[in-house]
């Protein structure tokens, strides 16, 4: 009888415990376990776009035959586009920023807490909306009208959430740091946190203002912003470069923050590295004029200029910023005693990707170059989404220690992360050279040169990117659970 | 132990206070400020990109408002003139509670709440004025998508407001920051509602 009870009680106990842990997570106001929330459920949106890829790269490989009808077609496009910036880059850069920049502020509480956890909660319910509208025909292009205001509605309330857990983040910064520390002294990727959830506070707003003419009209009358082929027209350039090098700010304070302490050495001209970082949010002036500042070579030298001065600025002057960071980076490894560090390694390769991504935009923007309305965009948003993802990996091997007290092995992080950069090459590369494939299509579409091959090097790319992170999800979890216990300070390199 | 305490430094000066709930307030209305200024950004955008046509008085405007339709003026500027009141109500507010005095925080902010409700008011009498369907056109689409939009914001401006008379009417006037942070929220409520109103009532 005594057994019958006492297990009867180990069992209530296990499952009351169990549903503890459940209730515990849903409604925590821990920042750890928010930002950790974020970034595990944008796992789940990177598995999906990577998943997507390898279904239009093996469409394309045999333009002449078709495997899904054009509506699916369109779907994935879009898939892949809002996946790519509003389902992982954005809570990639709200996740870690959340779960790493109280500690690292020396608060003991993110601000607001609770509108964080309010910002993650109505990003992942809009997540599902989003995917589950795309699926039934609903997204930018989609033949199921009630599914395109379902999708429009689903973006609406994740720009609210994110909005909400990016004011949580500012608030944090500002008025959650200790007693004696100042803004310019923080650390590096705290400071790109900061201007990154800045750039997202100003930002995005008016992308939800767009959103909701466009909505209200798609909803009613569809009178003035073209029904659901227009969606894409008045809401693409929140989906799309530049704004995407506001959601990737977080990856270049990252390297930012990792360079001197691989070198052992304080940040040589610290103040310029601030500069770097921040410069790269210029790229906001570019969002929200809504407009694509395209360098066309022509006319009187007037008529150069005027386009030539907008196109530098909301083109050129992001990259200068990414060029300058990663230069004082190598300048800290050259001058210190550097020591590999396994997280460097993802995060520099994940950087590379990103700067090729951005140098691609600033080509594409260039009028001569003809490459609008090509695939060479669809590469330059996978470099971005793939870099940042590599730098994510990067993220998780440098901060987990101090996040869950186990770290990953510094093989696997420096294995994945060098088969990440390969991927992200394979899948993006080909595009970059395939300028005569029209995007948007992947069927009866005929050029000069190795198009079959380019198509399959793309597959082949996308699906040794699932392999890796897939990898990389493994291996966090096995961390979480069986991983080498690190020492009690876990900041003692630096 | 006694040597050991005598020998201790003293504990540091407390850090400034650094008001969460004000920062985020003005992240809050920074946010609202693109949003409305975007969405006035579209609306002169797609009155610039219409036709023209002569006007009663034989000058050539673009053809944006339905000559049929017409604006309330009445109703329109009792609504900005109401707004700016909310705002000197939300500053009382703040000025009573930095005197501890409750009962006139209270009663600012009991004011503040109903002019916010006069202004919905107002803002619903003016549709019925109008008298126009939202599917009628360009223009009617994209006027009820603005205000309403507004109309939103004001209604998060008057929860603010019943909040925090609530906090003031169980005494809790300590953290003087909210009632600053709360008359904030106004001064941008008030600051988007006239740029509104300048664009789409008065400029037409």
């Amino acid at each position: 009888m005594s057994t019958v009870d006492s297990t009867a009680t180990a069992g209530h106990a296990s499952t009351s415990s169990a549903l503890g842990t459940v209730a515990n997570w849903i409604t925590t106001t821990d920042h750890k376990k928010i930002g950790r929330l974020f970034v595990g459920a944008s796992a789940l949106w990177m598995l999906n776009i990577v998943g997507v890829g390898i279904a239009l790269g093996i469409e394309r490989i045999a333009p002449d035959t078709a495997i899904f009808n054009s509506n699916s077609v369109t779907q994935l496009f879009a898939m892949l586009r809002t996946g790519a910036t509003f389902g992982v880059l954005l809570p990639l850069t709200l996740g870690f920023g959340i779960a790493v920049v109280p500690t690292q502020v020396g608060s003991k509480s993110l601000s607001f807490a609770r509108l964080a956890m309010f910002g993650f909660y109505a990003w992942l319910i809009a997540s599902g909306l989003v995917i589950g509208s795309i699926v039934a025909n609903g997204g930018p292009g989609g033949g199921n009208s009630q599914m395109v205001d379902l999708y429009l509605m689903g973006v609406g309330v994740g720009l609210v959430g994110v909005i909400a857990a990016s004011v949580s983040l500012v608030s944090t910064v500002l008025t959650s740091r200790r007693s004696g520390l100042s803004l310019l002294e923080i650390p590096m990727f705290s400071w790109s946190v900061f201007v990154a959830a800045i750039s997202v506070v100003l930002t995005l707003p008016v992308l939800l203002g767009s959103l909701i003419y466009v909505a209200v009209d798609h909803h009613y009358g569809r009178l003035v912003f073209g029904g659901n082929e227009g969606i894409d027209m008045w809401l693409g350039w929140g989906f799309s470069q530049p704004q995407t090098f506001l959601y990737v700010i977080p990856a270049i304070g990252l390297l930012a923050e990792l360079a001197p302490v691989a070198a052992r050495i304080r940040q040589p001209l610290r103040g310029a590295m601030l500069i770097g970082v921040a410069l790269v949010s210029s790229a906001m002036f570019g969002t929200v004029t809504q407009t694509s500042h395209v360098f066309v070579w022509g006319g009187t030298l007037s008529d150069k200029l005027k386009s030539a001065i907008p196109y530098a600025w909301f083109n050129l002057l992001p990259v200068l910023g990414v060029v300058i960071v990663t230069l004082l980076a190598l300048l800290a490894i050259q001058k210190g005693t550097t020591r590999l560090i396994a997280p460097l390694v993802p995060t520099f390769l994940g950087v590379g990707m990103i700067v090729v991504g951005m140098a691609g935009n600033a080509v594409q923007k260039i009028e001569s170059a003809k490459l609008a309305g090509s695939v060479f965009e669809e590469a330059a948003v996978t470099y971005i989404a793939y870099g940042a993802m590599l730098c994510a990996w990067g993220a998780i091997s440098y901060f987990g220690p101090s996040l869950w007290g186990r770290k990953i092995s510094d093989t696997a992080v420096i294995g994945i992360g060098a088969l990440g950069m390969f991927a992200t090459v394979l899948a993006s590369a080909p595009f970059y050279f395939a300028k005569d494939q029209v995007a948007g299509v992947v069927s009866d579409f005929d050029y000069s040169g190795p198009q079959t091959l380019f198509n399959t090097v793309v597959s082949a790319g996308h699906v040794l990117m699932a392999l890796c992170l897939l990898s990389a999800i493994a291996l966090s979890v096995k961390s979480l659970s069986s991983g080498e216990a690190v020492s009690a300070d876990v900041w003692s390199d630096q | 132990m006694s040597t050991t305490t005598s020998r201790a430094l003293p504990s540091g000066a407390n850090p400034a206070p650094r008001s969460s709930i004000l920062v985020a307030t003005s992240a809050v209305a920074a946010a609202g400020t693109m949003l409305m200024f975007g969405m006035l950004a579209m609306w002169l955008k797609f009155r610039d990109g219409s036709s023209l046509r002569e006007s009663a008085r034989g000058k050539m405007i673009h053809d944006w408002l339905p000559a049929d339709i017409k604006i309330p003026e009445v109703a329109t500027n009792t609504m900005a003139i109401t707004m700016v009141i909310a705002c000197i109500m939300a500053q009382w507010a703040v000025y009573s509670t930095r005197r501890n005095d409750s009962s006139h925080a209270t009663m600012a902010l009991a004011i503040t709440s109903v002019i916010g409700i006069a202004a919905i008011n107002a803002q619903v009498a003016v549709y019925l004025q109008m008298g126009m369907g939202l599917t009628d056109g360009p223009y009617q689409t994209m006027f009820y998508a603005i205000t309403g939009t507004m109309l939103a914001l004001l209604v998060t401006g008057v929860a603010f407001s019943i909040v925090t008379m609530f906090r003031a009417v169980a005494g809790r006037l300590g953290d003087s920051s909210v009632m600053s942070a709360h008359a904030l929220y106004w001064y941008f409520l008030t600051a988007v509602f006239v740029a509104l109103w300048f664009v789409v009532y008065v400029q037409k």
